[in-house]
């Protein structure tokens, strides 16, 4: 009972929020409702006893996605309003074949249950006891899926040095530490021994070239 | 209790929603990408459903990587919003065209 009402709550929530990130006029609002459905998709996870994947949810999406979004959103400078024209325009077609989609996907998914691999199970079957989900996912993820584990590290390294190489721009006319040439530089081209004679000194205009070392 | 089909149901609809954001914010790319966020959210939903009614974590595995790679997609998407942002100033994606595609 306490799980039915939690999930009709939950399910409304990710789907309005979901409908008000399409439609708000503001992106900021379109990002912060963009985070509601996250943390509501992360209880249905939780309802569905994946608790390891909705605090990744969480984490992740909540904690990096969405704030890299709010970041961009903020840091540009958009007429947004203007970015809206068509919005009217596009909407009766758009929520057609919408309605069409969802209908179909409803229908399949009505099949499946009924006829597909899952037919005939009725409810979460009860999680092992000795094991949490987070030991389980572990258990399969590093053998099974050791490969996989490590495609996916690198895909996040490819996209991490893409977006830095997209985004990093070298100025001109901006001094740098050339490291290399800092290391490269010898006792020849740093220090200078000047015969100074008693009692004269170094004149002060002599010339760069005579200011090399005498051996 | 709750059946497997109310959560396919769920992640029908949203996905429905992603795919009509989309639609109706054909210049907006930021909210385009976002759109992208919710379909891939509903996809991962119908793999831990079913991975939960089906017994079997592999689905929950498969939805980690869709979250891995919907987090890389998100990063690279923004990275080339900003530079696109830097180039034009501003961010009409339907006006874009420098490509001659």
């Amino acid at each position: 009972m306490v799980a039915s009402i939690a999930f009709y709550v939950l399910a409304a929530a990710t789907l309005l929020s979901g409908l008000a990130v399409v439609m708000s006029r503001n992106p900021v609002h379109s990002v912060l409702f963009l985070i509601a459905a996250f943390f509501s998709a992360a209880g249905l996870f939780v309802l569905l006893s994946a608790e390891f994947l909705a605090m990744l949810l969480v984490v992740v999406y909540v904690g990096a996605v969405a704030v890299l979004f709010l970041f961009v959103v903020m840091m540009l400078d958009v007429d947004f309003a203007q970015l809206r024209e068509g919005f009217a325009k596009y909407l009766p077609l758009g929520g057609v074949i919408a309605g069409l989609l969802a209908i179909e996907m409803i229908v399949v998914s009505a099949a499946v249950v009924t006829r597909g691999a899952a037919s005939g199970v009725r409810d979460v079957p009860a999680p092992a006891a000795d094991a949490t989900n987070a030991e389980v996912i572990g258990r399969v993820l590093y053998t099974d899926f050791a490969f996989l584990f490590q495609a996916a590290g690198m895909v996040l390294l490819v996209s991490m040095i893409g977006a830095i190489v997209l985004t990093l721009r070298h100025r001109p006319g901006v001094r740098r530490q050339n490291v290399h040439d800092q290391v490269n530089r010898t006792r020849a081209q740093g220090v200078s021994v000047i015969g100074a004679p008693t009692g004269v000194g170094i004149p002060d205009d002599l010339p760069q070239a005579a200011r090399t070392p005498a051996e | 209790m709750i059946s497997l089909e109310s959560y396919l149901t769920v992640a029908a609809v949203l996905f429905t929603i992603g795919i009509f954001g989309i639609f109706v914010n054909r210049k907006n790319i930021i909210v385009i990408l976002m759109s992208i966020e919710l379909i891939l959210l509903a996809v991962n939903i119908n793999l831990v459903a079913f991975s939960a009614y089906l017994n079997n974590v592999d689905g929950q595995i498969f939805a980690m990587l869709v979250l891995t790679v919907a987090a890389a997609e998100a990063a690279i998407g923004l990275a080339i919003l900003v530079t696109f942002f830097r180039n034009r100033g501003d961010i009409n994606v339907e006006a874009a065209g420098q490509l001659k595609g």
